[in-house]
């Protein structure tokens, strides 16, 4: 059908110069990759004005030809060729696609610009090139898809958030999250009351593409936040085409794929006789309880999305709903969600004037479970029933003390109940919307004024309520349950104005584009926690409101030279309300270069390059989120009634006198990045690989004041220094196109490096470093550090020796610096959470109607730290003598060990930091697309598919994909099926 | 057209301008929450001045400005750890004979084991504990000079009432400096002439900073509130002069002079004050022990308002496990983690005079004590002493493991044990009373001695497992009538903690005195006398003291109370082989540990923050 459209199309382009053609040159056009016949090529005698066209299967006669003309094939979407006629009377012409692509306009800061022209590493993915399924928040839609740009999702729970990173951070304590544009709105990146994830109140039906801007280049126009990479999310609009309506719903079912070893209650009996005390085995119960089985569940969604869109040349608009509600595999857990959309936009004055207003609104309900849930249904005795036979404490089995109040310390929770007796919802919406008005002089048209005002406005409240009858709660005396609220409003304005000046000079085979501008963001957010409603007397109310302010001056020149040569270069100044008035403002310039050598004539008659272009780049970008919001200025913060103290009868509210940081800046990060697009064999493959080189100093670190210089002993200041590294790779190979077969395979690769080169005043060598990671297990304990000459997060551990089995000896680790004895000072640098390698592959086949897609995504070199083995597989912590009356179960490792304690070196051993490399299956999904089968135009599509398909991995835990490196209580990612509906009319 | 365009131009380009001057003003945020004040404000309210001074004291008690727990006033370790109290008593403890802890957090048993690092994360969180107070005293007295409350038109009784607070203030200062003298010799100095700022403290040197909290506190003792008539917590001049006293008593460790006349001199200063022992040892560690006699400073604590996971909170937490009831000690909730070794156990099988005390008792009956002790009649039955009231027999023996029974006239023509069976004694040192009428008994131990020995071995054989070592019930979130504390849910506790209180000041004018510091050995003895004699407390009696005698009565006396570090150091048995303790140096029969452990060193976060530092030797 489109090549239909695109024959009458060509036709009537044509139909004027088909009156002159006279005499006889025959032959057929084809396409070049997959030989199909191209109808209604035109074909036209250069210098004149005659020609011809190619019929419905490629043909084509052109009459009246001398042997001394040229002939040039023309067709919309393919590279123009031009041939001599010399003494041929046929001639056979095949056409090579143009790369499309390169023409595609990019959003970038404050503009467009297009693939072709761009001098930054940019990668821009449609909708349609993302991942498919039941997906509820869009960053699920980008995972995998993009070298460079690692997303790690917090787990498996209803529209849970993600970890975004993209070129693996520059920060250590100020934020690594990447800046979000949504339609022109820099949209607020922290957590909102009620929302465990606030991308997850963007529909992802609505979006219409990504753009992530990586270097310096690209990124340093939004200055201040850039340095953690953009992605800027456009949402789909009215195209000022008929009237058409889409509809879209799927059905999916969740399953958890496998749970956590822990024992089986006959494994358990077997252990503690084996290894428990009298007391112990006498603890041992008759029931055979799969806790695991108790508290998850198959779990269902449904997804429903009904758009509009229509218009004309001067009007156009989009307005979509949508409705999702899906629930968890963990009992209780659910999410529902509204979403709204509305777009317009409209052109007056001769379109000088262009006006496009945006809103998208959204409204979510949550009810979260007590994912502590999770590690009880690990521990719990297995050889305990679920239900006690009485009704106390809800009838839930439970630990309780000789007094017949339940344990509140050492004894795990009946999971069932942690669920069932606790009731946490949150109502929550946001609305973010933008209104731009972009004016064409009249009197100047190469002069553009652009004004966009936009607003992200979300607001939450929630209440857990623990149930009176529960005992998870710490008034259990009293027998009563708690009941606490939050509230919140976040208000985030922001406007933007910008002129733009662009010409061709063509006097001087150049164009220029000259755009300077002003922006203004203000974030306000209040808010109150209050705790114990239930209880009265212990009711306490905390509010708070922080108002952030950012202001920046920006502007970029865009110089061309024979459309060959590309220079690039943007300025922006920042100021912002978290310093002081010295160290306010700071400067992010930029420049890059890039050659279109594709354009130069010694490439043109290449058979193998068919596109090459290189970039190159150099620019400073910066970070000044670190949370606090006045953290430059000297203040007083008021204690709450509970940290009062004691003055004879009265206790007395105190005031401290807060740590401040007057010098505090920006934290500055330098980017080198050079970079190749190019494209082989008639664009049989096309790519890009991109090197980087990163340098951040004045680093925004938590860092240990020198004592006695400040309020406290450690806080904010600018030292530090990291470094980044890496190369990425993107392919995209067509190896299959033919008219009913087409395969379309996307790859991409990344490798990435980062280490800390300074971290603190005065770098000792035996400085051990900053201790993260904290775990479960001995309150204090660091598995992780971030150190000098290491990788941020590099686990710090004993190394633990094996017996001739292989088999851990307890206690027993490598005195690595032959003291004699084992210390703090045998430990060790051993790997990091962060992957090495990591690779996404795409492939996309299409057969007539159908299509089958699948991704793939693999981190190699990535370590885990196995805490749900490190806590729960020792006799002590099963059998904690400190807590006789009570048992509790723990995992199959302690079969393998027999650990009995071994302290806190035990947790430390690096037998539980193990390899997670993988290879993972995230998405197969399969169409058929029915087509017009209802008349007028309409299209009935229908897909089935499967998300979180299969997992390659040698690590022993549930999932090998763990954020912060640290594998405990994990919500399980569950499989999901699908099946979806789309039909347009 | 063109002229008119230009104009519009001109005009826009002047709103803008005026605009963004506005805008840029916005730039400049301060804190709109009433709870986070401008320090240029703050002052503003008169009542101001007294709830920063709270601060200061609450520094000694609760970890931040949320109780339990959030917005901590340091980071870098687990906000509970952090709290003051907690981690002194830790270092203070936990490094000695006295105490063990069970618990696999961070490197918490290097501290038992002798085996610490400058990256101890406890010896760093103590380190900074102390330096924050140090900064929140001198941030105190820098708001609070002359000049800045005559800027404000201070006068009149809050005036006067500010002098107070600063001579408070500065009292807290010296007690933190005292401390980190004391733990870690050379420390970053810094007072209310050093504002805030990144810039690097110099380090003094143990003997300097000795001098600076002597001279502090010879300046502030005249101009504090006479002994106990400030509000109870807040520090008074007996408060002073006993960490005068500490400060002397240790001078010789500190500085390399001794200085024992002071000692003695300042001990007087606060017994001539009139401190009662309380009539009741237990008393002073309960819930309601804001009404025990005898102490000169205490950190208090409350179940509702004065909430942290430090302090007594953990103490009692901390102290109960295994077989103990919860519920005994006010509590919901117990964490297992501290108990004690055989040797601290056993200092309680001495510390009387037997003969003087069964003596002291009355004339010798014709009741005994037979059993396992005189092999059953082998040698005499031990002789029970008449009271004062009649067939009520009463003597102190150290008895071995074993079965006893008593008898008249060393001969079975009668006897009585339970029910006619033997009675079941463990070792150790006893006072047994025996009513031959009614035929009751009692064979008591030293009140002060209080094990929880049931489902507990005496000796460890795994520091990480509860019911290896006795357990200790000092410490009760009950008062006197057995009532729980304030705070319903059994987590948080109303007992306060007596840093300082009379006996230890006995104690250090005994010590003093034996030491040469010029005080009457006779009234020592005396004094000494007064611990073992509380009302219907008592446990024998004295006739003579050595110093081997006071460092065990301070361990008997002041177990758990923080003292036992600096008192072991003084007498030269903390490192080490003169002095070994089960898994001092981590073996389980106790090891030798090196002399340099005698101070804590710098820790690594704060070397490397600050050039100016050196390290302690042999670190």
């Amino acid at each position: 059908m489109k090549n239909f459209k695109i024959f009458l199309f060509n036709v009537l382009l044509l139909f004027p110069v088909l009156m002159f053609a006279q005499q006889t040159v025959k032959g057929t056009v084809t396409e070049a990759t997959g030989n199909t016949a191209l109808p209604g090529v035109g074909i036209m005698i250069k210098g004149t004005i005659k020609g011809s066209a190619t019929d419905f299967d490629g043909n084509y006669t052109i009459e009246n030809v001398k042997p001394g003309d040229v002939l040039v094939f023309t067709y919309m979407g393919f590279n123009t060729k031009e041939v001599s006629v010399g003494n041929n009377t046929t001639i056979n012409v095949a056409l090579t696609e143009n790369a499309q692509a390169l023409d595609e306009v990019v959003i970038v800061g404050y503009g467009t610009t297009s693939v072709k022209d761009a001098t930054g590493s940019i990668t821009s993915v449609k909708a349609e090139d993302l991942n498919k399924g039941a997906i509820v928040s869009p960053e699920q839609m980008l995972t995998g898809k993009v070298a460079g740009v690692v997303i790690t999702s917090d787990g498996g729970a209803p529209g849970s958030g993600a970890t975004i990173r993209i070129r693996g951070g520059a920060s250590l304590t100020a934020s690594n999250n990447p800046l979000f544009i949504i339609d022109g709105v820099p949209v607020d990146g922290n957590g909102i009351s009620g929302i465990s994830n606030p991308l997850s109140t963007i529909n992802p039906n609505d979006i219409e593409s990504y753009t992530i801007l990586k270097d310096a280049s690209a990124t340093a126009i939004y200055g201040s936040r850039a340095s953690n990479g953009v992605i800027i999310i456009t949402t789909k609009k009215g195209n000022g085409g008929g009237f058409q309506a889409t509809y879209s719903a799927n059905f999916s079912v969740n399953q958890n794929l496998q749970t956590v070893d822990a024992m089986s209650a006959d494994q358990f009996r077997d252990y503690v006789n084996a290894n428990g005390l009298a007391t112990d085995i006498a603890l041992l119960g008759n029931a055979n309880t799969d806790w695991q089985d108790q508290i998850f569940e198959l779990a269902y969604g449904t997804d429903h999305n009904l758009s509009l869109k229509g218009g004309s040349e001067k009007l156009n608009y989009r307005g979509s709903i949508g409705y999702t509600n899906q629930s968890g595999t963990l009992l209780t857990s659910k999410l529902e969600r509204a979403t709204y959309s509305l777009s317009i936009g409209s052109k007056l004055f001769d379109d000088h004037l262009k006006i496009d207003f945006n809103t998208k609104v959204s409204l979510l309900n949550n009810r979260f479970a007590d994912q502590g849930a999770v590690g009880n249904a690990i521990s719990f005795d297995p050889t305990k029933p679920v239900y006690s036979g009485n009704s106390n404490f809800g009838g839930y089995y439970e630990w309780l003390g000789t007094d017949g109040n339940p344990l509140t310390v050492g004894a795990p929770k009946n999971p069932l109940a942690l669920l069932k007796q606790r009731e946490n919802i949150s109502n929550a919406s946001r609305a973010i919307g933008n209104i731009q008005f972009d004016y064409k002089m009249h009197f100047l048209p190469e002069l553009r004024a652009n004004l966009n005002l936009g607003f992200d406005k979300s607001s939450g409240s929630g209440e857990n309520s623990i149930f009176n009858s529960a005992t998870s709660n710490t008034i259990e005396l009293s027998k009563l349950g708690s009941i606490s609220q939050y509230e919140q409003v976040k208000e985030n304005l922001v406007s933007d104005f910008y002129l733009d000046y662009a010409k061709d000079l063509e006097s001087i085979n150049s164009s220029i584009d000259v755009m300077a501008g002003y922006s203004y963001q203000n974030f306000k957010e209040n808010g109150s926690n209050t705790d114990n409603i239930q209880d009265r007397t212990l009711t306490e109310t905390f509010d708070y409101i922080n108002q952030l302010n950012l202001q920046s001056f920006f502007g970029r020149v865009k110089y061309s030279y024979a459309d060959k040569y590309l220079l690039t270069l943007t300025y922006r100044r920042d100021g912002s309300s978290r310093f002081s008035k010295a160290n306010r403002w700071a400067n992010f310039p930029s420049a890059a270069f890039a050659w279109k050598i594709y354009e130069e004539s010694f490439m043109q008659n290449s058979e193998t390059i068919s596109n090459l272009k290189l970039r190159l780049s150099w620019g400073i970008t910066g970070q000044q989120d670190v949370g606090g919001f006045y953290p430059a200025i000297p203040t007083y913060l008021g204690s709450t009634s509970t940290a009062a103290y004691q003055f004879g009868g009265a206790f007395i509210n105190t005031f401290r006198a807060e740590p401040f940081n007057t010098t505090l800046k920006w934290e500055e990060t330098e980017t080198y990045n050079a970079g190749v697009d190019f494209g082989l064999f008639d664009d049989f493959v096309t790519g890009s690989v991109d090197a980087y080189f990163r340098k951040t100093k004045d680093l925004l670190n938590f860092i240990p004041f020198p004592g006695g210089s400040s309020l406290s002993n450690a806080g904010l200041a600018n030292i530090g220094k990291m470094e980044n590294k890496g190369v990425e790779l993107m392919l995209n190979v067509k190896p299959i196109r033919t008219e009913d077969l087409n395969l379309n395979v996307g790859l991409n690769f990344t490798y990435a490096d980062t280490k800390i080169t300074q971290l603190t005043t005065n770098d000792g060598a035996d400085y051990e470093g900053v201790p993260v990671g904290g775990f479960s297990g001995g309150t204090g304990n660091y598995i992780q550090r971030h150190s000098v000459g290491f990788t941020p997060n590099s686990f710090f551990v004993y190394e633990q020796v094996y017996d001739t089995n292989g088999k851990p000896l307890e206690g027993v680790y490598v005195d690595r610096n032959n003291d004699g004895q084992i210390s703090n000072a045998d430990k060790y640098r051993f790997e990091k959470p962060s992957a090495d390698f990591t690779m996404g592959l795409t492939t996309d086949l299409n057969y007539k109607k159908w299509n089958l897609n699948m991704a793939w995504r693999a981190n190699i070199g990535n370590y885990v730290y196995n805490n749900v083995d490190s806590n729960l597989a020792f006799r002590d912590q099963l059998l904690n003598s400190a807590f006789p009356t009570v048992i509790g179960n723990g995992v199959e490792n302690i079969l393998e060990t027999s650990f009995i304690n071994g302290g806190a070196a035990r947790y430390l051993s690096d037998y539980y930091v193990q390899e997670a490399s993988f290879v993972k299956l995230d998405n197969v999904s399969v169409g058929y697309n029915f087509g017009d089968i209802f008349g007028n135009e309409s299209n009935l599509s229908l897909s089935g598919s499967v998300q979180n398909v299969l997992t390659i991995t040698d690590y022993v835990g549930l999932d090998p994909e763990v954020g912060n490196g640290i594998d405990y209580n994990i919500y399980p990612r569950p499989r999901t099926y699908m099946l979806g509906v789309n039909l347009n009319f | 057209m063109k002229k008119y365009s230009f104009k519009i131009i001109l005009l826009g380009t002047l709103v803008t301008l005026f605009t963004l001057t506005s805008c840029l003003k916005d730039l400049d945020q301060v804190p709109q929450d009433k709870d986070i004040v401008l320090a240029d404000e703050l002052f503003n309210d008169p009542a101001a001045y007294k709830q920063v001074l709270a601060k200061l004291y609450a520094g000694l008690a609760i970890s931040g400005q949320q109780g339990p727990a959030g917005m901590p006033d340091i980071t870098g370790i687990d906000e509970g750890f952090s709290q003051y109290l907690r981690q002194y008593w830790l270092a203070q403890e936990v490094t000695t004979d006295e105490a063990v802890i069970g618990w696999a957090d961070g490197s918490l048993p290097d501290y038992h084991e002798h085996d610490w690092t400058p990256s101890n994360e406890f010896i760093a969180a103590l380190y900074n504990r102390i330096i924050y107070q140090i900064t929140s005293c001198n941030a105190f007295l820098r708001e609070t000079t002359e000049a800045k409350l005559s800027g404000r038109g201070v006068t009149g009784q809050l005036l006067s009432d500010i002098q107070d607070y600063r001579n408070e203030a500065r009292f807290l200062r010296a007690l933190s400096y005292s401390h980190a003298l004391d733990l870690y010799g050379k420390f970053p100095f810094v007072t209310e002439a050093d504002e805030v700022g990144f810039f690097f403290p110099q380090q003094k040197t143990r003997a300097e900073l000795f001098s600076f909290v002597e001279s502090e506190l010879l300046d502030i003792e005249g101009k504090l509130v006479a002994p106990k008539s400030n509000e109870y917590a807040r520090a008074d001049q007996a408060a002073a002069w006993t960490l005068l006293a500490k400060l002397y008593l240790n001078a010789e460790v500190y500085t390399g002079t001794a200085n024992f006349s002071d000692c003695v001199t300042y001990s007087e200063k606060v017994i001539n004050a009139g401190y009662d022992l309380d009539n009741n040892y237990e008393n002073l560690f309960l819930a309601d022990n804001y009404g025990a006699d005898g102490v000169i400073f205490p950190i208090a604590f409350d179940g509702l308002k004065t909430q942290s996971y430090g302090g007594t909170t953990f103490l009692i937490h901390a102290q109960v496990g295994g077989s103990m009831n919860a519920a005994d000690f006010g509590i919901t909730g117990a964490w297992g983690g501290n108990r004690t070794t055989s040797a601290f156990v056993n200092t309680f099988n001495s510390g009387i005079d037997v003969d003087a005390s069964n003596s002291a008792i009355g004339a010798p009956s014709n009741w005994g004590i037979v059993g396992a002790v005189n092999g059953w009649g082998g040698t005499p039955d031990l002789v029970l002493f008449q009271t004062g009231t009649a067939n009520v027999y009463q003597a102190y023996y150290n008895l071995p493991d074993g079965d006893i029974k008593f008898r008249p006239d060393n001969s079975w023509g009668s006897d009585f044990g339970d029910n006619g069976s033997n009675i079941s004694v463990s070792a150790g040192l006893y006072k047994v009373t025996v009513n031959v009428s009614s035929q009751e008994y009692s064979i008591k131990k030293d009140p002060r001695a209080m094990f929880h020995t049931d489902g507990q071995t005496l000796e460890i054989e795994s520091v990480g497992t509860f019911t290896d070592g006795y357990a200790i019930t000092k410490f009760k979130n009950v008062d006197q009538a057995g009532n729980a504390g304030s705070d319903t849910g059994g987590t948080f506790t109303d007992t306060d903690f007596p840093l300082f209180r009379i006996a230890d000041v006995y104690l250090m004018y005994a010590e003093a005195t034996l030491r040469g510091g010029g005080g009457s050995e006779a009234t020592a003895v005396s004094y000494m006398n007064l611990l073992k004699n509380r009302g219907t407390n008592n446990f024998g009696t004295v006739t003579s003291i050595d110093l081997d005698y006071i460092l065990n009565e301070r361990a008997r006396e002041l177990y758990w109370e923080g003292h036992r570090r600096t008192d072991l150091i003084r007498f030269g048995k903390f490192t080490g082989g003169d002095y070994v303790w089960p898994w001092k140096g981590g073996t389980p029969e106790g090891t030798a540990t090196p002399s340099y452990l005698d101070v804590f060193p710098i820790p690594s976060s704060d070397m490397n923050a600050n050039p100016n530092l050196s390290q302690n030797t042999g670190y």
